[in-house]
């Protein structure tokens, strides 16, 4: 065993700094799903198409720069504008205009709901984006490459995807953490989280702290698709992909615990880089492997709270 | 619905199907697929009943497909297939049932998604014996030992289907009336308080469970024998939803609903793909999503609310 | 004396059996009918959504064009042609059924069928057994002509076999003493096909290399990080990659992005379809192929002119160069021509009807732009494949290849009655002293 950690250490080390920048996009994705999840007892579907149309747009806003002449590093506010304009829109939209129409139904149907309004924007995408590859990098190459050593060798990382990446997301989720526990709007949302009925009963209205939720889940959806576009080209279907991840994240995580989002979403990301290095075919499994691993161990996801059985 | 109305909708439904089938023979072969997904159907009505909504059903289809498609080489006789595939599928629903049984809500959907996403990849991954993304291909199969020419074969295959639709829905219409089926819809509103009252909730699940992994097995068998060809694309998250989507479109309050759906769902696909090949899937999403704020009873509800109102 | 519900009844009664007898015969009749029709009805099935939408979306704009295209020169023995388009994506049952529509309802001469070779697979039995001429038009998989006869099906272009083998012979050329290789394919039948192709062929004509990695990320992946790091790691003096799209523009674009291109000579058998995505970013000096010998700057095509009205049309019209599945998509229409053609004159100026049509096929000769393309006795079309080394230039936005060559389809070909793999396996290192001196362009 200790000889095969000499063989493979340097591999282990580098697999390590790969599931690093991989669990930063899961988590940063997963977590607006597990927030809205957590108050509203939606799965959004649609959280996918929304990730999709974030990275389109940051894409887009990015190439507008480019041709209007602005240095790359403007590639970073193309970024954001990206996340603000299609969480501040389409967030309170979707909410408002759809799922406000179906609370209070069963759940089966506002999760349907969801469903449909995923196919919709799968080909709101295709209209508006056509289906060739959109590709703007100026994001990560205007920052560069780090020289990792590697035994003799060493091995180029970009410093967007070993940096800015975790970065990004270590920041979103110590963020939360102080705006779910130090801030007022922050402790409601954890209430309503808890229990909708009791905290209504305080007086909170919960109208309002499910449109603020939903607004703020989309956006951070939104996000980590901007965060993403650099690194990859989109094409039509990348929002059905990742939306199977964050699925088993949420499933795993516990309902609306966004330490556990980040802890799933590191287990995912380590284990499925130490698959590609050693194990490749496993590589696609990885994530459900460990969802069912956790929910045998702890029934309630990671840091779920054991809700008391209604009588 | 009251039982006659229920009664005259079944036999016009089929009087209906079977006239387009006769009539349009190209429609033949979508209805058959889409009384077989109908009968899928059935199996996720049930687990709806007990508040439960599964998003990896159709691992169950998929193995029921892959079982003929397996089988078929060695024992190309239908009539044993289809019971093998009942069989293998409702194995598997008893041994996953008996693990996945014991979670709730969004953790016994997305357990029943990861396995089915399991599988999905040992499907595509096992290229050697699977054949992965490319399928597999369906030999000619005898019905009780006659080798049928192609034009009979589809009738024989619409026949089928139709049959066991009928006797899986009314099969499921007496299980729902039945102090087990009754004890489902505890599950959904106190699971508590049916423990209490000496009624173990999970073995009402599991049996449940495994009622509509062996629909899902037949329902799976029968497309393979329909369509010939079995691909992965059966085990994708995709096309649980599908499954979902259809029970709600049909509506929940019937063993109807199912079937009703499934035709629903299968001819506007076909017709809106037909008109606009490229916005097909906005097309299915706008009328689902108009099903559900306008009639969230699906269409047995449309329909039992114009009855009562005549 | 009749009152007027009697009437109305009796009407309903025979107004319900004439529409119904209209239907049946409506489709039993247009399946015996050797009139000349009032329109070429032609059934394309490609992908319109999800990612190979790629490849599906312009193929549809080809189609589309070529059709305005012939029309306006009078058709097809002057009967227009009209296309009736499917998506493949829904899947291999929808598919089948979408088949059966266009057949029996809609009464299509000819179907073109289609991207996905698991699409392809599905259908060509169901050729046979409605007796409807199906022409592949640009799946690869090679099983479909050595796994089954299929009188029906044509395929109008290449396949996976001299798709894979002729970069592999490009390389033994180019790099001939090369000792590691990796691997990265899309994880889903092409993906494992083309390595399995690839692999038996290096295995017979440079046994001895070590495969340093076999990787196959998942389909619809959007990040390679994790593989180009252990390839960074592992140093392989070759990369295979047979991904297309956007999977291959993120590919290049992250490994290009940490110098993997530097370290490692790469082979992407299908990159041509991404080249104009890439624009300045795909390095140059590496081998490049296009499935076919249909590269925008072909050094001696065999009609020139045809070929630049097809590329600037597209262009014109699209605002973009056409890539190889409108190239493939072209080369169907070219062979239906030819086909009807020959079809016609047999009968001495009749329309052919299913099983004419079939036969007109079989053996077809037909032009291309860039050379010409026969149709086997099994139904294989023998297409060339130009392989070339990536260059960046003036004349194009993007990287085209240089130092190319023209691998002639009989030599890359698998001979009619054996299977690919065992053909492979095979080969002999002699075969590399037939390979054709390298044109500069």
């Amino acid at each position: 065993m200790g000889e095969w950690f000499t063989e493979n250490g340097l591999l282990l080390g580098l697999a390590a700094l790969d599931g690093l920048a991989y669990a930063a996009l899961v988590f940063m994705v997963a977590v607006g799903l597990n927030l809205v999840f957590g108050v509203l007892r939606i799965v959004n579907v649609a959280h996918g198409s929304l990730f999709a149309i974030g990275a389109y747009t940051a894409a887009s806003v990015g190439l507008l720069f480019a041709a209007w002449g602005l240095p790359p590093a403007a590639g970073f506010a193309a970024l954001l504008l990206g996340t603000a304009l299609v969480g501040g829109v389409l967030g309170p939209v979707i909410e408002r205009g759809v799922l406000r129409r179906v609370y209070g139904q069963e759940e089966v149907l506002q999760l349907l709901v969801t469903f449909a309004l995923f196919m919709i924007l799968e080909d709101v995408q295709k209209l508006v984006w056509g289906v060739q590859p959109v590709s703007q990098d100026a994001p990560m190459k205007v920052l560069g490459t780090v020289e990792v050593p590697f035994g003799d060798d060493t091995i180029p990382f970009t410093v967007y995807q070993l940096f800015v990446l975790p970065g990004v997301a270590l920041f979103t989720l110590l963020g939360l953490a102080w705006f779910l526990r130090r801030t007022l709007t922050g402790r409601v949302i954890v209430a309503v989280t808890t229990d909708k009925e009791a905290a209504m009963a305080m007086g909170i209205d919960a109208a309002r702290v499910t449109l603020l939720t939903f607004t703020f889940g989309a956006a951070l959806a939104a996000l980590g698709g901007a965060l993403a576009s650099p690194t990859t080209s989109l094409v039509p279907g990348i929002g059905a992909s990742t939306i199977v991840l964050s699925f088993a994240v949420v499933a795993t995580a516990g309902l609306g615990q966004i330490e556990g989002a980040a802890l799933t979403s590191l287990l995912i990301g380590l284990g499925r880089s130490a698959a590609v290095y050693f194990e490749p075919e496993l590589e696609v499994v990885v994530p459900y492997l460990i969802m069912v691993a956790v929910l045998l161990v702890r029934p309630q996801g990671l840091f779920g709270v054991v809700e008391a059985r209604r009588v | 619905m009251s039982r006659r109305a229920e009664a005259l909708l079944a036999l016009g439904g089929i009087a209906a199907l079977v006239f387009t089938a006769w009539a349009a023979p190209w429609l033949r072969f979508v209805l058959t697929v889409a009384l077989a997904k109908g009968l899928a159907v059935l199996g996720i009505l049930l687990l709806l009943r007990a508040g439960q909504v599964s998003f990896g059903h159709a691992m169950f289809l998929a193995l029921g497909a892959y079982t003929v498609a397996f089988a078929a080489p060695a024992v190309p006789e239908t009539l044993v297939l289809l019971p093998a595939a009942a069989l293998l599928a409702g194995g598997a629903g008893l041994l996953i049932g008996l693990f996945v049984v014991r979670y709730r809500d969004i953790f016994f959907g997305m357990l029943n998604l990861a396995l089915s996403m399991v599988f999905y990849s040992v499907l595509e991954k096992f290229y050697a014996v699977t054949k992965g993304t490319d399928g597999i291909r369906m030999p000619n199969l005898s019905v009780a030992g006659v080798e049928p020419g192609s034009e009979a074969q589809g009738w024989i295959m619409f026949s089928l289907a139709l049959g066991l639709a009928l006797l899986c829905a009314v099969g499921v219409r007496a299980y729902l009336g039945s102090p087990m089926g009754q004890a489902l819809a505890g599950i959904k509103t106190r699971e508590t308080r049916l423990e209490f009252l000496g009624v173990p909730a999970r073995r009402v699940l599991l049996f449940a469970y495994v009622l509509s992994a062996m629909m899902g097995g037949i329902a799976g068998a029968l497309i393979a024998m329909t369509s010939r060809h079995v691909t992965p694309q059966l085990a994708y998250w995709t096309s649980s939803g599908e499954l979902i989507f259809i029970g709600i479109l049909g509506g929940a309050g019937s063993a109807l609903g199912p079937f009703l759906g499934a035709v629903a769902f299968e001819l506007v696909r076909v017709y809106a793909a037909a008109a606009v090949a490229d916005a097909w899937q906005m097309i299915l999403g706008g009328v689902l999503l108009a099903v559900i704020l306008f009639a969230p009873g699906g269409l047995v509800g449309i329909l039992s609310r114009r009855r009562r109102q005549a | 004396m009749s009152q007027p519900t009697d009437v109305s009844r009796r009407a309903a009664v025979l107004g319900a059996a004439a529409s119904g007898a209209l239907l049946w015969a409506g489709g039993e009749g247009a399946r015996a009918q050797a009139a000349k029709p009032s329109e070429l009805r032609i059934g394309i099935t490609t992908f319109l959504s999800g990612p190979a939408s790629v490849f599906g979306v312009p193929s549809r704009q080809a189609a589309e064009l070529l059709i305005e295209q012939i029309n306006r020169a009078g058709g097809i023995g002057g009967v227009p042609l009209r296309a009736f388009f499917v998506d493949e994506a829904p899947g291999a049952d929808h598919l089948v059924g979408e088949y059966r529509r266009l057949v029996q309802n809609e009464n299509v001469q000819v179907v073109f069928a289609s991207i996905s070779s698991g699409s392809c697979l599905a259908c060509t039995p169901l050729s046979t057994e409605m007796r409807k001429t199906t022409l592949l038009w640009d799946c690869g998989t090679q099983r479909v002509f050595e796994e089954g006869k299929h009188p029906y099906a044509f395929r109008t272009q290449g396949y996976g076999t001299p798709e894979v083998l002729a970069p592999l012979l490009y390389l033994l050329k180019h790099k001939p003493d090369f000792r590691t290789l990796a691997v990265i394919n899309q994880d889903y039948a092409w993906g494992r096909d083309s390595w399995e192709l690839w692999k038996a062929g290096m295995d017979a004509l440079k046994p001895g290399v070590r495969v340093v990695a076999e990787m196959f990320p998942r389909f619809n992946s959007t990040d390679f990080s994790t593989e180009i790091t252990r390839l960074l790691a592992t140093r392989p003096d070759v990369v295979l990659s047979t991904s297309w799209g956007g999977e291959l523009v993120t590919l290049v674009r992250q490994a290009t992005e940490r110098r993997l291109f530097e370290r490692s000579l790469f082979v992407l058998p299908v990159a041509e379809a991404s080249m104009q995505s890439l624009g300045r970013t795909m390095p140059a000096g590496h081998i490049i192929g296009a499935r076919g010998d249909h590269w925008n700057n072909h050094p001696k095509p065999k009609n020139p002119e045809a070929m630049k009205r097809f590329v600037d049309g597209y262009r014109q019209r699209f605002n973009e160069y056409p890539i190889y599945p409108c190239h493939h998509m072209a080369q169907a229409f070219s062979a239906l021509q030819a086909a009807y053609a020959k079809a016609i004159a047999a009968k001495g100026g009749g329309w052919p009807n299913d099983a004419e049509l079939a036969d007109a096929f079989r053996g077809l000769t037909f032009d291309t732009p860039t050379s010409t393309i026969t149709l086997r006795e099994d139904g294989q079309g023998l297409e060339d494949q130009l392989v070339g080394l990536s260059s960046q230039g003036e004349r194009f936005p993007f990287a085209v290849p240089r130092d190319m060559v023209i691998f002639p389809a009989a030599m890359v070909s698998t001979p009619v009655g054996q299977k690919s793999v065992d053909w492979l396996k095979s080969l002999k290192p002699d075969i590399l002293a037939q390979v054709p001196a390298p044109i500069a362009g």
